[in-house]
């Protein structure tokens, strides 16, 4: 099995991207797929929220399971890609472009040292199977 | 849907204009008068005639499958059969035409019977108080959260709001500490199925209210450590919470109380054979050890006046938490499951226990060759097998599990416990007999061949049944949750007319 991890992001152990350029987080290849169809998904924080690295920030649910998704790193909300909660499909079409779930100002860039780059997390998942 | 099969319309739909179930005759007595702003010409009831009613939902309960018509191992629900007697039992008039605000001298054979009731299962789990009022296992889960919290406050321990969850536990866990105010700290599993001690030794601190722990868990596996388990939680100050969902592995065999546990749930509805499911309500008694009695929701029955007959009544623990149900709980439930003791005894439960545990492993063993079980150990009363191979990448558990209905068994558990890949919980109760398990066995071995030659066939199962493969994602994407928002939707005609 092999599960897109592209090279300009970075990954948390709980399975969310993000991206050092854009601010951008969501769920990564290899979350959807072990989630399967995503049938929905609920934002828990607002424009203008400061969230912690690890508050949950949303709630994605499928056919199998609900899962909360975390901040990958600490910082304020300035966007939220609200077109997601009336597409969830996107979630299993377009982890990493469609389906971003929020952007984030960090406030606090050294968390993102904590993170895993591509590489590392493609061997995260294939440890897990 | 693969195949238009429905052919059961709504009772809606079978209206006809002047059809009804009962015609009255003319009254004896002057008619009154309702009030006019009280009166509507569209009342859109169905008019159908009593024949109508009954062939609709009889042939709507035959397309059900239950433990009454066949092989139910649905993992952690205990599925097991639930013996006719309970019925006749709970049927009696004395005990199935009473009302709860009955005065208590009228009803002393119901109070008699939830005193006893509360005496055996102490008995069973070995803790003397019992709360027979939560209407279902989680709510006896978040009865218990709830006792708990009032312990540590009467104790003057404000601080302890952390309550430690294994990943192996019954999903309802978390939920129900949740909404008891508690933070919720989750522990991995070690590779052997355990808790990890090392990580619950980490949690252990002066924050800690306590730790549910449902044993044996979801793998179907006996804690090994418990009393190392019980005794750091309690080192620390916290009290140990039993989810006893899966009694039915060592009912008389072991006791929650002789653990160290200081409170537990049970689940009457799977462990003393009360219908569930959908069949009927549950019931989630409550029991505590002695320093936790006076915190129990109220009121419970107790012996009010010594004598022969003695005189039941009710009474308030002192520090009750309150009421947590409206009444006394689920009576009728009550009634069958004091049966169901009552028939089978000391020695029968015993063997209940056994029996539940032969059966499981008996499948485990015969299967752990077919299908991968990561954690294969003798288990308890279930076990969760992965529901894939590496040379049949396409199929996944629910493949294997729409398939096994046409087999005329429901599916085990999916997706569940999460620590386990496409897990199938298997949990084959006591009440089979190894006909029916190697029958089980035959078509669980045939759906993996199936798998590699002919994947196709799992794909769109089942075949056999009333329902072909539903579109669950469409069904979740799309709710529709009523005749009115169904009527509207434009496929409505197209299944109607195909019938």
């Amino acid at each position: 099995m092999a599960w897109q991890t592209p090279e300009n992001l970075k990954y948390t152990q709980n399975d969310e991207w993000f991206d050092p350029e854009t601010g951008r987080s969501g769920i990564t290849d290899y979350a959807q797929d072990q989630l399967s169809d995503v049938v929905y998904v609920e934002f828990l924080v607002d424009v203008g929220d400061e969230v912690q690295k690890g508050d949950s920030v949303a709630t994605v649910e499928s056919v199998k399971a609900a899962a909360d998704v975390y901040a990958p790193v600490s910082g304020k909300v300035v966007e939220i890609n609200t077109d997601l909660t009336d597409n969830p499909e996107w979630v299993n079409e377009d982890p990493y472009g469609k389906a971003w779930m929020i952007r984030l100002e960090p406030t606090n860039p050294e968390e993102m040292n904590e993170l895993m780059d591509a590489e590392a997390y493609a061997q995260y998942c294939e440890e897990r199977e | 849907m693969s195949e238009k099969k429905i052919r059961e319309p709504l009772l809606i739909e079978l209206s006809i204009p002047g059809r009804r179930g009962v015609r009255f005759p003319e009254p004896d007595v002057p008619q009154a008068q309702l009030p006019e702003h009280l009166l509507r010409e569209d009342l859109p009831l169905p008019e159908v005639s009593e024949v109508d009613v009954i062939r609709h939902f009889t042939r709507l309960s035959q397309y059900n499958h239950a433990v009454d018509t066949g092989f139910y191992p649905l993992g952690s629900c205990t599925m097991k059969y639930n013996p006719k007697i309970n019925e006749d039992m709970a049927r009696l008039p004395g005990f199935a035409y009473i009302h709860p605000l009955q005065p208590e001298e009228t009803v002393q054979g119901a109070l008699a019977l939830m005193y006893h009731l509360q005496k055996y299962l102490a008995e069973i789990v070995g803790m003397p108080g019992v709360s027979l009022q939560p209407a279902a296992g989680a709510h006896g889960e978040f009865t218990g959260i709830l006792i708990m919290r009032a312990y540590h406050r009467d104790q003057g321990e404000h601080q302890r709001n952390k309550v430690l969850v294994p990943d192996s536990a019954h999903g309802t866990n978390p939920a129900s500490s949740a909404m008891s105010g508690m933070r919720v700290v989750e522990i991995p599993s070690d590779e052997r199925g355990n808790i990890d001690l090392v990580a619950l030794k980490k949690e252990c601190d002066e924050t800690l209210a306590g730790l549910m722990i449902t044993n044996p868990n979801t793998l179907g596996l006996f804690e090994e450590h418990i009393e190392e388990v019980v005794n750091a939680v309690h080192e620390a100050g916290g009290l140990v919470y039993g989810d006893g969902a899966n009694l039915n592995a060592f009912l008389g065999i072991a006791r929650f109380g002789d653990m160290g546990f200081d409170i537990v749930h049970l689940n009457l509805h799977k462990t003393f054979s009360t219908p569930h499911g959908g069949g009927g309500p549950g019931s989630g008694p409550v029991a505590v050890a002695e320093h936790l009695k006076d915190f129990l929701p109220g009121p419970i029955v107790d012996i009010v006046e010594e004598g022969d007959p003695p005189t039941y009544g009710f009474v308030w623990p002192k520090k009750s938490i309150g009421r947590v149900k409206a009444f006394y709980g689920h009576f009728g439930v009550m009634v069958r499951a004091l049966t169901y003791i009552l028939m089978m005894g000391q020695e029968g439960l015993r063997k209940v226990a056994e029996m539940a545990v032969l059966n499981a492993n008996y499948l485990r063993v015969m299967l752990q060759d077919t299908y991968h079980i990561p954690y294969n150990r003798l288990c308890k009363h279930e076990f969760v097998a992965e529901g894939r191979w590496p040379d049949a990448p396409d199929i996944k558990a629910l493949d294997i599990s729409k398939r096994l209905m046409d087999f005329g068994f429901h599916p085990p558990t999916n997706y569940f416990p999460l620590i386990v890949k496409e897990a199938l919980m298997i949990e084959p109760t006591e009440t089979e007999s190894k006909a029916t398990l190697d029958a089980f066995i035959a078509a669980m071995k045939q759906i993996a061949r199936e798998a590699r030659e002919n994947p196709e066939v799992l794909k769109t199962a089942p075949h056999n049944t009333p329902f072909g493969r539903v579109d669950e994602v469409k069904a979740a994407r799309e709710l529709i949750l009523t005749w009115h928002d169904w009527s509207t939707v434009d496929s409505r005609r197209s299944i109607v007319d195909s019938r």
